[in-house]
């Protein structure tokens, strides 16, 4: 009996030096595990340490191997899963390009209204929407769009942080 | 203050393998380690042994390593030196064996440039290092070095390599000392947590039919660990197992070692690891080799697994109870709670348990007929063994049907002296690693058991071994095939050996001879004691060429995909259960 394949967002602490972020990719591609998504950004300048965010999925037996394969990686702090962890909040930003005239482009307008999106570029025949939420919201909006024009699509991938007031 | 901000990188370099206790670096020169080559010149504290190939150089780093427990130093240069060395660094990662490789690269300035003999080093090795550091100033040069030695060796060792651009060698700077320098965030766990040990421990005390199953972890955290291993087992009456990298982890003359498990291990172990319900894993990782089948793995059985790397829990089997923490603080931990709780090892289930072992082990798994004109294998190796018992002999192997037989005959009452490419199963290992051991050793009797397809794969190093008069002795079992390789042909290929026949050997006596090396021949089985007691007699290096039957197999043998309970014992044996498909589809 094969078990479930979970989707589970982990984030890291790790030393901002040359290499880490391949080495964390090359474990991913190495032991054939899966990246959905991956965002990574310098969190602590003084301490010089980045904060990698990643969503992968895999067996529960597969997530522990993975989170104890990132946690061997020398420049690595901290490993925590914040699906199995306290409460988390995750977020992801999208800019979305649409272009179009008459209804089409109304109505991109009014949808962006009901999602909060908000423009930061117009032409006359093209909107730049940048959309921040949940990835299921802006798949949703994404889905909406494809009708009215939509050209182009950039994603940060998803940052995550646990509720309450303890750090990582 | 002022020497020690003029000193250069090479020196300051230099400074730092001192200073982490480093006797002898296993090298080869180029153009980007010359600063490096000049400096040690300039030097006698540091020794320096040439190789003929960098791969030897990473082999007897590596022979260097397993032998003492202490980190292997190489130097190489950069672009074909470094790459030369990637196969060790494989070797060493799988089988964790503390390595620091000092590698040669271009300036920084021309780094990316695709400049002569540059290689992405660092993004080369980065997969088959435990850490991997490119120097990109003097300032760092001697925290990288000293926190590459801690790496290495700390938690569960492995190799670390150190690329060094050329003008980082020649720059001035400070030297630091290795005092405190640890790394920022790396911290190994090393104690586990009590109350984690004493559930297992509980379980420990009520199996019936329990079993210790132990690998290169327990050889790895050192001697107080196989002491406190064997005090544990010989407390608790249990039987015991090794993996092939755990020989010698347990003394083997012991009546409670049931021998090496896997592949090719004994019928014993093999029937008690299916039928145990404890298990006890301590410093072992549960490799394809030893489990066969893993649905069908031990399927009854509770299992503990003590490890220092969290990752080799729960990888290939689920395990009941997960201890992470170092060997012999684990063991330390058990001993004292199995004292408190004053178990007897006289229990009625257990010499049940016993009775059915005994009867595994009448089937008396290996043996052999030697008879006729022609040297068994077999027979060659365990000779061996008799006639080198009680001396202080260290064995290395190269990989295949040899190297099988060198576990299932040679027995070690101690660690350390049992030195083979387990993981990596690196052809060409063997020799190179019974130089190291012999550096470090020099005056143990330190023998390669060789096939003569491997031995071929690093031959060069002969000339090393004359050079620096290492006594070192090739035992060549000569079957003229690359047998393992002929074997599983001949078993899940229909006997068509495609490739295997190793045509065109050389005189191995004549080619020994022309690098100064004694060279022997033996051919029948009446002549093999004498010939090697010639062998361990004779001063200095002596490669012996073994004739033996070229069509013997391994036996027992699991099949790659089989459960144990399907092992083959024979020729005769019983039939392999037609799992053809499945072996042709494992390595
Ligand atoms: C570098 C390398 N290449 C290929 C192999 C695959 N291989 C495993 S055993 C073997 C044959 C070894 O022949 P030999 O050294 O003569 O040993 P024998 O099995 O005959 O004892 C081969 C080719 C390997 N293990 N390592
Ligand atoms: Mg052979």
């Amino acid at each position: 009996m094969e078990a479930a394949v979970e989707r589970h967002t982990i984030s890291l602490l790790v030393d901002n030096e040359a290499g880490v972020l391949a080495r964390v990719i090359g474990l991913f591609s190495g032991r054939g595990y899966n990246i959905e998504s991956l965002t990574v950004a310098e969190v602590d300048k003084s301490q010089t340490v980045s904060r990698i965010n990643l969503v992968t999925s895999g067996t529960p037996m597969t997530i522990e191997q993975i989170k104890a394969q990132l946690g061997r990686l020398v420049p690595v702090h901290k490993v925590i899963d914040l699906t199995t962890g306290a409460p988390h909040v995750e977020r992801e930003l999208a800019l979305v390009k649409v272009a179009g005239r008459g209804e089409e482009r109304v109505e991109s307008l009014r949808i962006a209204d009901i999602f909060r999106a908000r423009v930061v570029d117009a032409t006359n025949e093209s909107f730049i929407f940048e959309i921040s939420g949940s990835s299921d919201k802006l798949m949703a909006f994404i889905k909406l769009m494809e009708p009215l024009g939509l050209v182009d699509i950039s994603r940060t991938g998803v940052v995550a942080i646990s509720r309450g007031m303890s750090p990582l | 203050m002022d020497e020690t901000l003029s000193q250069t990188g090479s020196e300051i370099l230099i400074q730092a393998l001192l200073d982490q206790g480093v006797d002898v670096l296993f090298g080869y020169p180029g153009g980007a380690v010359l600063p490096i080559y000049d400096a040690l010149f300039q030097q006698n504290e540091l020794r320096h042994i040439l190789v003929r190939h960098e791969a030897g150089a990473v082999h007897a780093g590596e022979g260097y390593a397993r032998s003492t427990g202490k980190v292997g130093s190489v130097l190489v240069t950069s672009g074909p030196g470094a790459t030369n060395i990637v196969t060790g660094l494989a070797d060493a990662l799988m089988d964790s064996v503390p390595l620091v490789c000092l590698t040669g690269q271009v300036p920084t300035a021309m780094i990316g440039n695709d400049a002569f003999q540059e290689a992405d080093t660092v993004g080369i090795t980065r997969p088959c290092t435990k850490h991997n550091y490119l120097v990109k100033n003097i300032d760092d040069l001697a925290r990288i070095v000293h926190e590459a030695y801690y790496v290495a060796r700390s938690g569960r060792p492995g190799p670390v390599v150190v690329d060094l651009p050329k003008d980082v060698l020649i720059a001035t700077g400070r030297y630091v000392g290795p005092a405190n320098v640890e790394h920022r965030t790396y911290r190994p766990s090393i104690k586990a947590e009590p109350e984690r040990v004493a559930p297992a421990v509980d379980l420990m005390a009520r199996a019936k039919r329990p079993l210790f199953y132990t690998g290169g972890g327990i050889i790895n955290s050192g001697p107080r660990a196989c002491d406190l291993l064997t005090e544990l087992v010989r407390l608790s009456g249990y039987p015991i197992t090794n993996t092939l990298m755990g020989l010698g982890g347990y003394p083997a003359s012991d009546g409670q070692f049931l021998g090496m498990l896997g592949m090719h291990g004994t019928y014993e172990a093999n029937m008690a690891m299916a039928e145990c319900d404890v298990m006890i894993a301590v410093g072992a990782r549960f490799d394809d080799r030893v489990t066969g089948r893993l649905s069908d793995f031990s399927k009854g059985s509770t299992k503990i697994h003590v490890d220092i790397d969290p990752s080799s829990i729960n990888k290939n089997v689920a395990v009941d109870f997960p201890i992470v923490g170092d060997a012999a603080s684990v063991l330390e931990d058990m001993i004292a709670l199995w004292k408190e709780k004053r178990v007897s090892s006289k229990r009625d289930g257990l010499a049940e348990w016993w009775r059915q072992i005994d009867a595994w082990r009448a089937k008396d798994c290996l043996s052999y007929e030697q008879k006729g004109e022609v040297i068994k294998p077999q027979y060659a190796i365990q000779r061996l063994y008799e006639l080198t018992k009680g001396r202080d002999v260290y064995f290395t192997t190269e990989v295949g049907q040899h190297q099988m037989w060198a576990a299932q005959f040679l027995k070690f009452e101690t660690p350390k002296h049992w030195i083979t490419s387990g993981g990596l199963g690196t052809m060409g290992f063997g020799f190179p690693a019974a130089m190291g051991v012999q550096v470090a050793h020099p005056d143990a009797l330190v023998i390669d058991v060789a096939g003569e397809a491997s031995f071929l794969m690093n031959m060069q190093e002969l000339s090393t071994i004359s050079q620096y008069r290492l006594p070192v002795k090739v035992f060549i079992v000569n079957n003229q095939y690359m047998g393992m390789v002929r074997q599983w042909q001949e078993f899940f290929h229909g006997g068509r050996y495609s490739e295997s026949y190793m045509d065109s050997l050389p005189d191995f006596v004549k080619l020994a001879e022309s690098f100064g090396v004694t060279g022997l021949r033996v051919e029948r089985p009446d002549e093999v004691d004498d010939a090697i007691r010639r062998m361990i007699d004779t001063d200095g290096a002596v490669l012996l060429d073994v004739r033996v039957s070229p069509e013997e197999n391994v036996f027992p043998m699991i099949p790659g995909g089989a459960a144990h309970y399907e092992m083959k014992l024979g020729p005769d044996g019983a039939a392999m259960g037609g799992r053809e498909e499945d072996g042709m589809v494992l390595v």
